[in-house]
C-alpha cells in the first residue's frame, strides 16, 4: 500500500509538468496583455514595449516554461506583477480562507447527503422519498448564486440573524458554508440513494437477511459499506472541484479566497498569479484523488488486494497455513 | 399424529408489476417431517424459490405479496409473527442456502465476520467466541479456520458456496432450505458438496428442503419429492415411489425427458409446449396444454389432490379414474 501511494506520488511530477505546460499555452493564446494593463490605456508603445521586456515576457515560449518549471523546483512561484507580492505565501493566506469554505462544505453536504440518500432508498414508492427526490432536484438545478442571495435577503437584511458578507467571526462563515453546501448536499444524496437501491438489490443482502439480522444491521453495515464507495468519489470529485470553484461563494460573500485571487490574476492578465494559482489547485485535486483512492482501497478489499504485494506462496486456494500468510499480508499493507 | 416440523396450507404468492400480476404460487399445499429430507422439483419460474422465500419472509418487499395462507412451523405460523420474532426464527430456527455463491457473499466483509455475525445474533455469547464457533463451522465443511479473515474474493466459487452452508448451519438449524445449490458449480464439485451436506445432515439431524430441477440429485439427496409446475404442487410421494410409479403426466414427461443409458435411441423426448403465463394462467388444469392424456373436462377444472397410494398424491383426473 505504501509503495502504491509512494508511486502515486511520484506520478503526480509528469502530472505538473503537464498542467503547467498546458497553463502556458492557455495564457500564451489569450489576448491582452499585463504590460498593457500595467500601464494603462495611455502609455505609448514603447513604454509597454519596455514593461515587456521587463517582465520578460518577450522571451520564447519554450524559455519562459523553462524558467517557470525550474523555479517552481526551487520552491519560488514567482511574484504577481501587479502587487509584487510572492504569489505562494499569498495563496497560503487566502488558502485558509477556501479551506473552511470548502471543508465545511463538504462536511455539511455529506453529513446531510448520506443519511438523506439512504433514508430515500429504503422508503421507495413512498411520498417520503418523492419529497427526498423533489428537494435533491431542486437543490441540484438551483444556481448556488441566486440560492446565496436568497439566503441573505432572509436570514441577513429581513431577520438580521446573521452577516450578509465578509467574515469578522463564526456567524459569517454560516451562510457561505450552506450556500456552497446545498448543491453538493443534493448531488450526494441523489448518488447514495441510487447506489443504495442497487446495493439493497443484490443476493448478499438477502442472506444478511436471511441470517435474521435486524433491518438496521442489514441497512447500515452490510449495504452501506458497500454502496458508499461510489459516493466517496463523489465526494472527493466534490471537495477538489471546490477548491478552484468556490469562487462564486467568495464573490457574494467577500470572502478573500483563493478563487477571488485567481479571478482578479485573471482580469489583470497577471501571469504569475494564474500559472501558479492553477498549478497549486491541480496539485491539490491531484492529491485529493489520490486520497480518495486510498480510501477506496481502505473500504473496499477487493481493491485493496490489487495494491498488496502478492505473496510468493499466497496461492491461497491450497490448504495449510496459507492463510495466515495473506492474513499477514493484508495486515502489513 | 405426531408432529409436522412444517407445514403449508393454501399458500397463494403474487408478483406485482406495473401492468400484471404474476400468480407464482397457488395454493401449495406441503407437509414435511422432522428429519425428512424432501426435494422440490420443477423448472424454472415454477415457484420453487418464491416458496422458500415465502417460508423464510424474504421475499421482495415492494413487489411480492403473500396473498393466501398458513405456513406452520412447529404449529406456529409464521405468516403471522412480527418481524422481530421472525428474524429469531430466520437464521436460527430456518436457514437458506442460495444459488449463486458468487454473489451470495458481502464482498466487503471478511467471511469469519459473516459467519460469526449468524452465531452472534442468535447465542448470548461473546465475539471472541462467535469466532471461534465461526472457525469450527469453516472447518467442518472443510476450509482451514485461518482463513476466517479472508474475503469472499480469495475463495473459488465452491469454497464459497462452502462458506455459505457454514453459515447456513452456523446455528443448528432444523430446517434448511437449499435453493439450487449446487446449480451454479461445476459437476465435480457438486459431489463434494452434496457428500458434504449429507454429512452435515446426518451429524446434524436437520430437516432439509431441497429445490433443485436435476432428479439425479434428488436420487441422491432426498427421501422424499414434491414435483412443482406452474405455481402448484401437481404431484408428491417419496422418491421410490415417484421414481418407480410416476403418475401425473408431467411427472411422467420429465422422466422421458432424460437421458437414459440403456435406450438406444439418441433424441430426448422433451414435454412440448412451454409453461403457462404466470399472468394468465388457464382456468383448469395448468397442465392441459401440454398433456396427451387431457379431456374437456381438464380445460375447464381445475382437479383436486388425489392419493393414490398412502403418501403419494397427484393433482391429476387420472388418479381419480384410477380408484
Amino acid at each position: 500500500m505504501l509503495k502504491y501511494i509512494g508511486k502515486r506520488l511520484l506520478m503526480l511530477i509528469p502530472t505538473m509538468l503537464g498542467i503547467a505546460l498546458v497553463v502556458l499555452i492557455i495564457i500564451d493564446l489569450t489576448p491582452g496583455d499585463p504590460a498593457r494593463v500595467l500601464l494603462g490605456t495611455n502609455a505609448t508603445e514603447e513604454q509597454v514595449e519596455e514593461l515587456r521586456e521587463e517582465l520578460g515576457l518577450n522571451k520564447p515560449f519554450l524559455v519562459r516554461y523553462w524558467e517557470f518549471v525550474k523555479n517552481v523546483c526551487q520552491g519560488n512561484f514567482g511574484s504577481s506583477i501587479m502587487t509584487q507580492r510572492p504569489v505562494f505565501s499569498e495563496m497560503l493566506m487566502r488558502f485558509r480562507y477556501t479551506l473552511v469554505l470548502v471543508v465545511f462544505g463538504t462536511i455539511f453536504s455529506t453529513i446531510l447527503g448520506i443519511p438523506i440518500g439512504i433514508y430515500a432508498a429504503n422508503h421507495t414508492h413512498t411520498w417520503k422519498d418523492s419529497l427526498a427526490i423533489f428537494l435533491s432536484l431542486i437543490c441540484v438545478s438551483m444556481p448556488s448564486f441566486w440560492f446565496a442571495l436568497l439566503m441573505i435577503r432572509f436570514f441577513g437584511v429581513k431577520l438580521q440573524w446573521l452577516p450578509i458578507s465578509g467574515i469578522e467571526d463564526w456567524k459569517g462563515w454560516i451562510l457561505p458554508c450552506v450556500a456552497m453546501a446545498l448543491g453538493l448536499m443534493a448531488l450526494i444524496a441523489r448518488q447514495m440513494r441510487s447506489d443504495m437501491l442497487e446495493v439493497l438489490r443484490q443476493d448478499y443482502i438477502t442472506t444478511a437477511r436471511s441470517k435474521g439480522l435486524s433491518e438496521r444491521k442489514v441497512v447500515y453495515r452490510h449495504a452501506l459499506k458497500n454502496a458508499i464507495i461510489p459516493v466517496i468519489m463523489v465526494i472527493g470529485g466534490v471537495f477538489g472541484s471546490s477548491l478552484g470553484g468556490s469562487l462564486i461563494t467568495e464573490v457574494i460573500f467577500s470572502i478573500p479566497g483563493l478563487g477571488q485571487y485567481i479571478m482578479t490574476g485573471l482580469n489583470n492578465r497577471d501571469y504569475p498569479v494564474i500559472q501558479s494559482g492553477i498549478l497549486i489547485i491541480s496539485t491539490l485535486f491531484a492529491i485529493i484523488i489520490l486520497i480518495v483512492d486510498v480510501v477506496f482501497a481502505l473500504v473496499d478489499p477487493r481493491i485493496r488486494s490489487q495494491y498488496t504485494r502478492r505473496k510468493k506462496n499466497k496461492g491461497g486456494k491450497s490448504d495449510d497455513g496459507t492463510g495466515k500468510e495473506a492474513k499477514k499480508a493484508n495486515a502489513t499493507a | 399424529m405426531a408432529e409436522k416440523l412444517l407445514e403449508i396450507k393454501n399458500l397463494s404468492v403474487e408478483y406485482h408489476s406495473d401492468e400484471d400480476i404474476l400468480y407464482a404460487v397457488n395454493n401449495v399445499n406441503l407437509t414435511l417431517e422432522p428429519g425428512e429430507t424432501l426435494g422440490l422439483v420443477g423448472e424454472t419460474g415454477a415457484g420453487k424459490t418464491t416458496i422458500a422465500k415465502s417460508i423464510m419472509r424474504i421475499l421482495p418487499a415492494a413487489q411480492a405479496e403473500i396473498t393466501s395462507g398458513e405456513i406452520l412451523y412447529r404449529g406456529e405460523n409464521l405468516l403471522a409473527l412480527k418481524e422481530k420474532e421472525m428474524q429469531k426464527v430466520r437464521g436460527n430456527k430456518i436457514a437458506m442456502i442460495f444459488q449463486d455463491p458468487m454473489t451470495a457473499l458481502n464482498p466487503v466483509e471478511t467471511v469469519g465476520y459473516q459467519i460469526a455475525e449468524a452465531i452472534k445474533r442468535h447465542n448470548k455469547i461473546s465475539r471472541n467466541e462467535a469466532a471461534d464457533r465461526a472457525g469450527d463451522m469453516l472447518e467442518m465443511v472443510g476450509i482451514p479456520r485461518e482463513r476466517l479473515g479472508e474475503y469472499p474474493h480469495q475463495f473459488s466459487g465452491g469454497m464459497k458456496q462452502r462458506v455459505v452452508i457454514a453459515m447456513a448451519l452456523a446455528c443448528n438449524p432444523e430446517l434448511l432450505l437449499a435453493d439450487e445449490p449446487t446449480t451454479a458449480l461445476d459437476v465435480t464439485i457438486q459431489a463434494q458438496v452434496l457428500d458434504m451436506m449429507r454429512g452435515l445432515k446426518e451429524k446434524l439431524g436437520t430437516s432439509v428442503i431441497l429445490i433443485t430441477h436435476d432428479f439425479g440429485v434428488v436420487a441422491d439427496f432426498c427421501t422424499a419429492v414434491a414435483v412443482t409446475y406452474a405455481g402448484e404442487i401437481i404431484e408428491r410421494g417419496s422418491v421410490d415411489r415417484i421414481f418407480n410409479n410416476p403418475q401425473h403426466p408431467y411427472t411422467q414427461g420429465l422422466f422421458n425427458s432424460l437421458p437414459s443409458l440403456e435406450a438406444t435411441s439418441r433424441r430426448l423426448k422433451p414435454i412440448k409446449g412451454l409453461m403457462p403465463d404466470p399472468t394468465a394462467l388457464p382456468p383448469g388444469c395448468r397442465f392441459c396444454e401440454r398433456c396427451e392424456y387431457a379431456t374437456e373436462e381438464c380445460a375447464k377444472k381445475a382437479p383436486e389432490i388425489y392419493e393414490v397410494e398412502p403418501g403419494h398424491t397427484v393433482k391429476c383426473f387420472r388418479a381419480r379414474r384410477d380408484d
